[in-house]
């Protein structure tokens, strides 16, 4: 007794789930996310780290920022370049980064990531 | 060869396994350098890992099942008064499918697992068989752990990002650890199933390292995956944790792959590669060792089959007709002795003189 | 023979293999007490078997056949072609250690070549090397070697510690099943006249007297007629069973054991009281010479010779004209009942659905094999009420229950000896629950391993399941192992005595024979073992 039918079956389903990524790809334009700088982002030329930094682990900073606000009371940082920073996200992340939907969420979206920020903070609101 | 040799051979093998990517992206880089790691060798990987599974199975299913020979672990099934165990010891198909669910999804027969204690004194020896669930356990860990990374990294591997994945996120990281403890340490959700899998992992090798009679049947083949696994599990998390790499550019390079026009973005650690080649060699590896028991489990003849031999014929494709010591043979030899113990025979005492005259 | 040391001193048992030496630079050493004697060359010729010489393990040469590596070679491709599950077995174990303490052999002997484990590595490693890519590659660092004369040696010695009981394959998460390496081995072995006497020598008896015990048909007649005297004795009834009876509708076969070795024999004598308490019911059965053996040492032997020696059954059903064959207590001659006959030999046709005459049950769960287990044959007969039962005649015994490892791992057979051991003793207790049922330890000495030269494996093997006896027994003053297997009987009398004395073993159709109430019998003071029962010790001696 061989069960070849359900052993075909098998290797079938198996392969289907290990090559699901092709098939669900396949023939879709490569969307690559494409954050966009705000004029007066523009205009600073440097964020409060190196873009580097800012790529990967903004959100390790946003945390620092939020319990040494919440629980220090300690309201100012020093930036790379020197420069004193307001810590905070409403006032000093968003004044530049205002396009939430065009510098946030082009990332965040691709890779599914869902920051809660906005469990507490008001949502920007954008003008087009 | 003993335990030290195969954990050392293991070990090297697998620190040179991360060393390559290390050096040859690390130091000497280059577009060349990002196309072999980044590219060609994913390739090779996946076709090998996919290839050698189902050339393996159809290997193994060219070969019949000559016999049913399931092994029971319950009552059959016979009269309506007596309760069968349907699970575990299957009638037919439906029970069949169940008892793999049971064994595929929740390792029912490892769930029996107990460990010896013997003891030996002025009473003489006593045999107790303790309870020992932790393998069980630690598998369980492991295997489900792997499961749910795998399918974490789908985020890498479509977009858009199907449901599910978001959902396993949500459910995975709803401890929201990481945010917590340290006054700005900073990290993002941390995932219950990244501190498992490497628990589990820890936990299988020092348990081969510990347990007397493990040790002695353990197999550089045996310690080798658990390192590659290790540093699998290791080099993601510090990915996630500590050194970061760009992972939109991640996900261009995987997307890339599946599209068939494979790019390697700039810009994206060296420790990246190191994961990858680990992962490339982990399944090419694969279809070439004991870790094709992920197919072999559903090809197992004592579990996939129903103990129903007497009521259903099973039949031997290759059985063949055998010469046996037949009745009038046997009759040919005792007739004598037969009539004269009152035996009924099939022929007279005349045989007996013929056959006897042949001789 | 050798000398099998005392229990003091097989108990101390160390479980701990060598920390620093590994198991492939360990050679086997071929001891006393633990082997078998080799097959004499005129049993395997008998049957055929190639090879056959008379050798001794324990000489350095074995008298190999010149181009043996070739045969083993050939028999492993061949092998590798035929059964999914040696290729299976050989590839996908991920050595989790789950059955390494779950043998009686290991447990007994602490011979880490004895975990289950290890007994199939000394084989999978000779595999890797001929069939794997890494094993070409990597050799010893992949657990591969090659095959020389000191691993067939190690070979030979391992698969013939094992009693292919399948307790490690209950614990596998693979499902991967000892026996079936131990059998293919076991195969190999024979290929270059590799055999054990004690197989060899039942294998050439039940081809040419149908039983393993070589007993002549007129010699098994005379069994039958001491049997029939004995129960005069005892119940002033005489039997009166039919032998090669063409047109009865019922074939019996049960091992042969069973006619000829205490306490077998108290078995025997039941069975016979019990047809003849059927006969007025309408019971129409009859005993046959020819296949007068259930058990099967050609199983223990190859594939081949289990199918060889197994044809009998059908061949002699067929000649008499039965309607379908009933199938006395014995273990691994039920594995080959339920797992392979209708495989080998069926399919039956010239037979009919099995119908109990007395009660009309159908036995649904045999119709194509045709073979009724005579336990659930009983069972039936007392769900209905037709045996008049008085249980208190086995109350002088406290009685446990040993599940036979074939009937209960490869058919699940467990309520229905149970259900019968109910119905006839009031004293009944279970041994602990690890090693009953599923899993339930050998009696150390199955699959042809019961022979005299090797006690001390036997009894090493057999600790496990004395073990569990000794609780009952100290517990509950259990003196009495019941069992459906003919092995049992024959050897869990040594392992008994050997570690927990005061137990006997019984077969089930022995206490249903005590308690069975007769018409017409004379008052029984005499169980059938002729001891008296109990409150009858006063009476007169008959």
């Amino acid at each position: 007794m061989y069960d070849g039918g359900k052993i075909i079956v098998g290797l079938l389903i198996c392969l289907g789930f290990f090559l699901s990524p092709f098939f669900y790809n396949a023939g879709k334009a490569a969307k690559v996310p494409n954050p966009q700088l705000t004029e007066i982002a523009k205009e600073a030329q440097t964020c409060v780290m190196s873009k580097d930094y800012m790529t990967t682990s903004h959100f390790t900073l946003l945390d620092k920022w939020r319990n040494t606000v919440v629980r220090d009371g300690e309201r100012y940082f020093k930036g790379e370049n020197g420069k004193i920073y307001y810590k905070s996200l409403q006032m000093t992340c968003l004044k530049c980064h205002a396009n939430k939907s065009k510098f946030c969420d082009q990332c965040h979206n691709y890779m599914d990531v869902n920051p809660y920020c906005w469990d507490c903070h008001i949502e920007p609101k954008e003008s087009e | 060869m003993n335990f030290i040799i195969s954990i050392l051979f293991s070990g090297i093998a697998v620190s040179v396994i991360v060393l390559i990517p290390w050096i040859c992206i690390g130091a000497i880089d280059g577009a060349f350098m990002r196309s072999l790691f980044g590219i060609i060798i994913p390739y090779a990987a996946i076709a090998t890992f996919l290839i050698g599974i189902v050339v393996r199975v159809i290997s193994w299913s060219r070969s019949p099942v000559p016999f049913r020979i399931p092994t029971t672990a319950g009552q059959e099934w016979s009269f309506p008064w007596i309760k069968s165990n349907p699970i575990d010891n299957p009638k037919g198909m439906g029970g069949v499918i169940l008892r793999m669910i049971f064994e595929v999804l929740l390792f029912r027969s490892l769930f029996r697992n107990t460990r010896l204690e013997y003891l030996n004194d002025e009473n003489g020896p006593k045999i107790n068989y303790e309870w020992e669930k932790w393998l069980w356990l630690a598998a369980l860990a492991f295997h489900y752990s792997f499961l749910v990374i795998f399918l974490r990294h789908f985020r890498f591997f479509l977009d858009p990002i199907p449901g599910f994945v978001h959902v396993l996120e949500s459910l995975d990281g709803f401890m929201q650890l990481g945010i917590i403890p340290f006054n700005g340490f900073g990290m993002p959700g941390v995932y219950i199933t990244d501190g498992l899998l490497l628990a589990a992992v820890t936990y299988l090798f020092v348990r081969r390292i510990y347990i007397h009679q493990v040790r002695y049947i353990s197999l550089p083949a045996d310690y080798f995956p658990l390192f590659i696994i290790l540093g699998l599990g290791l080099t993601g998390v510090l990915m996630r944790y500590a050194i970061r790499v760009d992972i939109t550019a991640v996900k261009e390079l995987s997307i890339s792959l599946f599209q068939f026009s494979p790019k390697v973005p700039d810009g994206i650690g060296v420790i990246f590669f190191i994961h990858l080649f680990l992962l490339c060699v982990l399944i090419a590896y694969f279809p070439f060792s004991k870790l094709m028991h992920m197919a072999g489990i559903f090809l197992s003849p004592t579990r996939n089959m129903a103990n129903n031999n007497r009521f259903k014929r099973h039949v031997n494709p290759w059985n063949y007709p055998v010469k046996f010591h037949t009745y009038a043979a046997y009759e040919d030899e005792f007739r004598e002795k037969m009539i004269e113990a009152g035996i009924p025979v099939d022929k007279g005492v005349e045989a007996t003189s013929e056959s006897g005259k042949k001789e | 023979m050798a000398d099998t040391p005392k229990p003091e001193k097989t108990a101390r048992i160390n479980h701990i293999p060598p920390l620093m030496k590994g198991w492939m630079d360990t050679p086997v050493e071929i001891k006393p007490g633990i082997y078998c004697y080799g097959a004499k060359p005129k049993n395997t010729k008998a049957v055929g078997m190639p090879y056959p010489k008379e050798w001794n393990p324990t000489d350095d040469d074995w008298q190999l056949p010149e181009n043996w590596k070739d045969i083993i070679d050939e028999g492993l491709r061949d092998r590798r072609d035929k059964y999914r599950s040696m290729k299976l077995f050989m590839d996908i174990c991920v050595r989790c250690g789950a059955c390494a303490d779950k043998c009686h052999f290991f447990i007994g002997s602490g011979d880490p070549k004895n975990m289950p484990v290890l007994r199939a590595e000394l084989f999978r490693s000779v595999y890797r090397k001929k069939f794997t890519l890494g094993g070409k590659i990597f050799g010893k660092f992949a657990g591969a070697r090659d095959l020389d004369e000191d691993v067939l040696k190690e070979w030979w010695y391992y698969l013939y510690q094992c009693t292919e009981c399948r307790r490690c394959s209950i614990f596998c998460p693979y499902g991967i099943d000892t026996a079936e390496v131990t059998i293919l081995g076991r195969e190999l072995t024979n290929l270059v006249g590799l055999n054990i006497d004690w197989i060899a020598g039942p294998v050439a008896n039940c081809n040419r007297t149908g039983n393993h015990l070589g007993i002549q048909p007129h010699a098994y007649i005379d069994m039958l007629d001491f049997f029939v005297d004995e129960i005069e004795d005892i119940t002033g009834l005489r039997m009166e069973p039919d032998i090669n009876r063409k047109g009865a509708e019922i074939l019996f076969v049960t091992p042969s054991g069973d006619v000829f070795a205490d306490p077998g024999t108290f078995t025997a004598m039941g069975y016979l009281m019990l047809f003849h308490y059927l006969k007025s019911l309408g019971l129409d059965i009859t005993w046959s010479t020819y296949a007068s053996e259930g058990g099967n040492f050609g199983f223990f032997t190859s594939h081949e010779m289990a199918k060889r020696l197994n044809a009998k059954m059908y061949s002699e059903a067929e000649r008499l004209g039965v309607k379908w064959i009933l199938g006395g207590e014995c273990g691994h001659m039920w594995r080959v009942i339920n797992q392979y006959m209708d495989t080998f030999n069926g399919p039956p046709d010239f037979m009919e659905e099995p119908v109990s005459p007395i009660t009309g049950t159908k036995f649904k769960n045999a119709n194509a094999t045709k073979l009724v287990h005579i336990v659930e044959f009983t069972a039936d007969l007392m769900k209905h009420n037709k045996l008049k039962l008085d249980k208190s005649r086995n109350d002088h015994l406290k009685v446990t229950f040993h599940d036979s490892c074939n009937t209960a791992r490869a058919m699940g057979f467990l309520e229905e000896p149970r259900y019968v051991l109910n119905n006839v003793c009031n004293n009944f207790y279970e041994m602990p629950p690890n090693t009953i049922r599923e899993q339930t330890f050998c009696c150390g000495s199955g699959s042809g391993l019961n022979a005299g030269e090797n006690m001390e494996v036997r009894m090493r093997g057999g600790l496990p399941r004395a073990n569990a006896v000794k609780y009952v027994h100290e517990k509950f003053g259990v003196n009495m192992l019941s069992c459906i297997c003919a092995i049992d009987r024959a050897v869990l009398p040594n392992s008994m005595d050997y570690w927990v004395p005061g137990v006997d073993v019984c077969g089930l159709h022995e206490l249903v024979a005590n308690a069975l109430v007769f018409e017409g019998e004379k008052k029984r003071t005499l169980d059938l073992r002729a001891e008296y029962l109990p409150g009858m010790e006063d009476e007169e001696d008959v």
